[in-house]
């Protein structure tokens, strides 16, 4: 039950407080004060006490887009472990769920995207769909990678068994590392940073994710930015979860994790600096690539 | 001492030729420089020198071979060389001498190496030195050819040094100490470990055989012979092919010992055979005259890989034709490039009738052209002759019809090259080109080669006979 | 030791991937630079220091970490080229092959008789690896520069193979093949040159007058 409360309260709580530290990373190395770290909290709570306003084209789709968006991160929380919480939900073979799970909300996002018409807006989705389809190999592989680890496969094994200290051992020390990379790559990807998309820009042309909620507003945009900021908490757990030793001190290693999230977002920011957004052509290419990475991972720790 | 001064005594003239300032005397050294490696070379046939002190360096049987043969090309070729440069007063050649002496030194080196690494050092060097040489004319056709030709010999030797190192994973897989020096493989040869041995001898000699030409890796033959002015290939044709089938005999003669001779003679025969086969294919109607040649020297790098294959009296004749095929090649590409300079074409068809105009290089070409393709009197002959009795005598009778029947294919076909061009009816409005006639610098060396052949033809000395016959029991020692 | 000669195979594998799958001429010289200069390193963690492998691993940084990328560099300069535009095979593909031809060197390796201390070292699969790598290079790209890149990625191959060997070498011997090594990328440095200068460009297809 304290498993389950604290899921809760991590993912309800500290997601909104990611996007903030990413923005004010990047606002730090540009020489700006930036947003307070709190924005988005505020962005929320005045989007939820918006009206709603609806195209007359659209159906009840365009409402469940927002709405399973929101509810799929929450759900995903309840599988996944956080350092030291285990998962309250945790059954063999739950890696397969959790996939699907978000792509599920992806194909609702997409679906709502379609509703509303809109040839910005089919474009937009098209992308989306293209590039999960290409990150998914990465996650799967990387998955066979840490149930190949763990010798289970519910991701309460293999994320929990993988942080207390196996990571220094050396046969899968390698393996480990790039997966903890591809997976970030995959965070990156997934949550529509930089090198693949850009949440600041305001060129619908150039837009993915950005451009699919052009037409949700008030409470259903508020949900969908609660479900983006949750989804990149859990990604990056996912991250941190591999990386992350546990010393068995509860409170201490909670603290430690809810940390290593926070540095993850600084992570994100500082690469979202220092990179720019790669042309559409290239985005598949680099995609691929992790793929492969993974791939070699799995080579490495087959041999 | 002595072998040390062969390697450097060419490297020094490289180093003059460096910093000569003078354009029209820097060719000089190179009769110069060749002169003392001949005289070097026969004291060291004479009075053969002890191995070194860490038996990196030593002379043995084909090592000596080698070298002679070498040293005469190269004699021939430098006293050609200053007619050569006559010819052309303004062009910058220091780069050229340099290189010219840098491969010479090369090519004594490899001859001496007693240590695989070192071999590979040395063929390595003849190839990066020997690209400047084929872009000598500085035009597209000849940068095509230099960059075909270092590309696919550095990959090939690259392959060649990765086969190396195979071998000497071998010898640690055996349990000996690792080594590749060549008495010690050959003492230690059954310890090897057949599997890295089988894989180090293919990619030796896919690595060696690219540098010798064996088809299909003799791609880039045309090409670099073609473009490249006839001195360089002449010594390519027959100085660097010496050199690279020198290394892969040494490999032979590794396998041979270690008690894989039968694999290393399949292969070595089957890419002969194949060698004699695209060299009959396109050398007829080959419009080119040095593409013909280059050709001719696939053909013959079959042979000699044939002669290899089958051993005991074929690979005499395999140590005997080395000689005669490098002089020969030497004499021939030489008179192509008198008439190639000539008429300003290599084109068949704008070159004939040139023994009106040339009558020395023309009759040189000629009778070259007789004796390459083995037409008695002249020493091809003899030593063909011998690898063939070596393959009946051998048993391998379908081979040795193959061998005939190719061999005749490939005189037909060039034949009807060669008269057209020495004797079909003397173009009429051809302009006096700028480069009039023959000079006696430029017709002696072919002329001397020719005459040499012609000799060993009629008289093999019983010195001659005695390098080869002992060339070729060396990789007949089985264990 | 062992940790630290796995780390830097390994990253010399991944650093093969990048340059499979990049195109810009800068990089991927400064890739091959860095992978140089990571395997001149190999010596000394695996024979510890000695005056050999001292030697061995300076001569080696030098060349493959400074003198050759300089070259390379001053070469891209004078042609001034950036990328190269149109491989044969995409590079996606040929990223695709290049892990391909991984997985194939991992799996061989492990089904070669190797000697006991070498049966769980990344060196086969690495060697094997990068060998092929720079196989594909060579045979997929058109300009100049990057085949003499591949040609390069090749030798480091080679040179990881070698590091095992190192007794079998003798130091004259490998600075011999250094040498050559130098001579060969500087040869090939100018007649890339006078490529372009003939042709406007390093592209190797128009290198086709010469054939039967």
């Amino acid at each position: 039950m304290t498993n389950f409360l604290l899921h809760l309260l991590l993912i309800f709580g500290l997601a909104p407080l990611l996007p903030g530290v990413i923005a004010r990373t990047k606002a730090v190395i540009a020489g700006r004060k930036g947003q307070p770290l709190t924005q988005l909290y505020r962005d929320l709570w005045k989007l939820f006490r918006k009206d709603l306003v609806l195209s007359r084209t659209t159906t009840w789709i365009f409402r469940a887009g927002p709405l399973i968006g929101f509810a799929v991160p929450v759900l995903g929380a309840l599988l996944l472990p956080f350092g030291p919480a285990a998962a309250p939900l945790s059954f063999t073979g739950d890696f397969v769920l959790y996939v699907y799970l978000f792509g599920l909300a992806r194909f609702f996002t997409i679906l709502a995207a379609l509703d509303t018409g809109s040839s910005f807006e089919g474009m937009g989705a098209a992308r989306e769909a293209t590039f999960s389809i290409l990150v998914e190999p990465t996650i799967f592989v990387a998955f066979i990678i840490l149930v190949r680890i763990s010798g289970d496969f519910s991701l309460n094994a293999m994320f929990g068994a993988v942080g207390s200290g196996k990571l220094l051992q050396s046969p899968t020390a390698f393996s480990l590392i790039l997966t903890a990379f591809c997976l970030f790559i995959v965070l990156l990807a997934e949550n529509c940073r930089i090198p693949f998309d850009d949440p600041n820009t305001h060129l619908e042309l150039t837009m993915i994710h950005e451009v699919m909620v052009l037409d949700h507003s008030g409470p259903d945009f508020g949900l969908i930015l609660y479900g983006t900021a949750m989804k990149l908490l859990l990604s990056s757990a996912m991250v941190v979860n591999l990386l992350l030793p546990v010393s068995g001190n509860l409170l201490l290693d909670l603290t430690a994790f809810c940390g290593a999230l926070l540095l993850i977002a600084v992570a994100v920011g500082l690469v979202e600096s220092a990179m720019a957004r790669l042309r559409l052509i290239r985005v598949p290419q680099l995609l691929i690539g992790t793929t492969l990475l993974s791939f070699f991972g799995l080579i490495l720790l087959l041999r | 001492m002595n072998l040390y001064l062969l390697i450097l005594l060419p490297l020094l003239a490289a180093l003059v030729a460096a910093m000569l300032p003078a354009e029209r005397h820097r060719p000089l050294l190179l009769p110069a420089a060749s002169l003392i490696h001949i005289l070097l070379v026969l004291r060291e046939l004479a009075d053969p020198s002890p191995a070194g002190p860490h038996g990196m360096l030593y002379l043995d049987a084909l090592g000596r071979l080698i070298l002679l043969v070498v040293s005469l090309l190269y004699g021939a070729v430098s006293v050609y060389a200053i007619g050569y440069f006559r010819s052309h007063p303004t062009w910058s050649n220091r780069i050229f001498i340099v290189c010219l002496l840098v491969f010479l030194s090369a090519m004594s080196m490899a001859a001496a190496a007693q240590h695989l690494g070192l071999l590979w050092v040395a063929v390595e060097l003849t190839t990066v030195v020997s690209a400047p040489m084929i872009y000598f004319n500085r035009n597209r056709f000849s940068i095509e050819a230099t960059w075909k030709y270092l590309l696919l010999c550095s990959v090939g030797i690259a392959l060649a040094m990765l086969g190396l190192l195979f071998v000497a994973y071998a010898g640690l897989q055996g349990g000996g100490e690792q080594g590749l020096r060549l008495g010690h493989l050959l003492e230690k040869a059954e310890l090897l470990s057949k599997p890295w041995l089988r894989a180090g001898f293919v990619f030796l000699l896919v690595g060696f055989g690219t540098k010798m030409g064996l088809a299909p890796l003799h791609t880039w033959k045309p090409d670099a012979y073609g473009e490249a002015p006839g001195l360089v290939g002449g010594l390519l044709a027959g100085g660097l092919t010496s050199v690279a089938f020198l290394a892969v005999s040494r490999v032979v003669q590794i396998m041979t010992a270690a008690g894989e001779g039968v694999m290393a003679r399949q292969f070595l025969m089957a890419l002969g055979v194949l060698s004699l086969v695209f060299a009959a294919l396109f050398v007829i109607r080959q419009r080119d005259i040095k593409r013909m040649l280059a050709y001719s020297s696939v053909e013959h790098m079959g042979i000699l890989a044939i002669g290899l294959a089958v051993g005991k009296l074929a690979a005499y004749g395999a140590m005997f034709h080395v000689l005669n095929n490098a002089l020969t090649k030497g004499a021939l590409f030489m008179a192509a490039g008198n008439i190639h300079r000539y008429f300003g074409s290599k084109r068949m068809c704008e070159t004939q009738g040139a023994i009106g105009v040339l009558p020395w290089s023309a009759g040189i070409f000629l009778a070259g052209f007789l004796a390459i393709t083995g037409s008695p009197p002249f020493a091809p002959f003899m030593s063909e002759f011998a690898i063939l009795r070596g393959i009946f005598a051998g048993g391998h009778f379908a081979l040795g019809v193959a061998f005939i029947a190719l061999l005749t294919v490939i005189f037909i076909g060039m034949s009807t090259s060669v008269l057209t061009v020495a004797l079909g009816p003397t173009m009429e409005e051809e302009q006096p080109s700028e480069w009039g006639g023959e000079s006696f610098l430029t017709v002696i060396s072919p002329l001397l080669l020719l005459g040499a052949i012609l000799a060993l033809g009629l008289y093999l000395p019983e010195e001659l006979r005695v390098m080869f016959q002992e060339a070729a029991d060396l990789i007949e020692v089985t264990p | 030791m062992t940790n630290v000669t796995s780390s830097l195979l390994l990253a010399v594998i991944l650093l093969n991937f990048f340059i499979l799958g990049t195109s810009r001429l800068g990089a991927c010289i400064r890739v091959v630079a860095l992978q140089g200069a990571l395997l001149s390193l190999l010596p000394l963690f695996l024979y510890g220091v000695n005056i050999h492998s001292l030697l061995l691993s300076a001569g080696a940084l030098l060349l493959k970490g400074w003198i050759i990328p300089w070259l390379l560099f001053r070469a891209i300069r004078q042609v001034k080229i950036r990328r190269e535009i149109e491989p044969r095979i995409g590079y996606i593909t040929s990223l695709m092959l290049g892990a391909l031809t991984t997985a194939i060197a991992f799996i061989f390796a492990d089904r070669l008789p190797l000697q006991p201390e070498h049966m769980q070292s990344l060196f086969i699969p690495a060697a094997l690896s990068t060998l092929a790598a720079g196989f594909l290079m060579l045979i997929t790209r058109r300009k100049a520069i990057t085949q003499v890149l591949g040609y390069l990625i090749f030798e480091n191959g080679i040179f990881i193979f070698g590091v095992l060997l190192t007794e079998a070498m003798p130091l004259m011997v490998e600075t011999g093949v250094l040498l050559d090594l130098l001579v060969a990328i500087f040869v090939m440095g100018i007649v890339m040159n006078h490529i372009n200068r003939e042709y406007s460009s390093i592209n190797t297809e128009h290198l086709c007058l010469l054939k039967e």
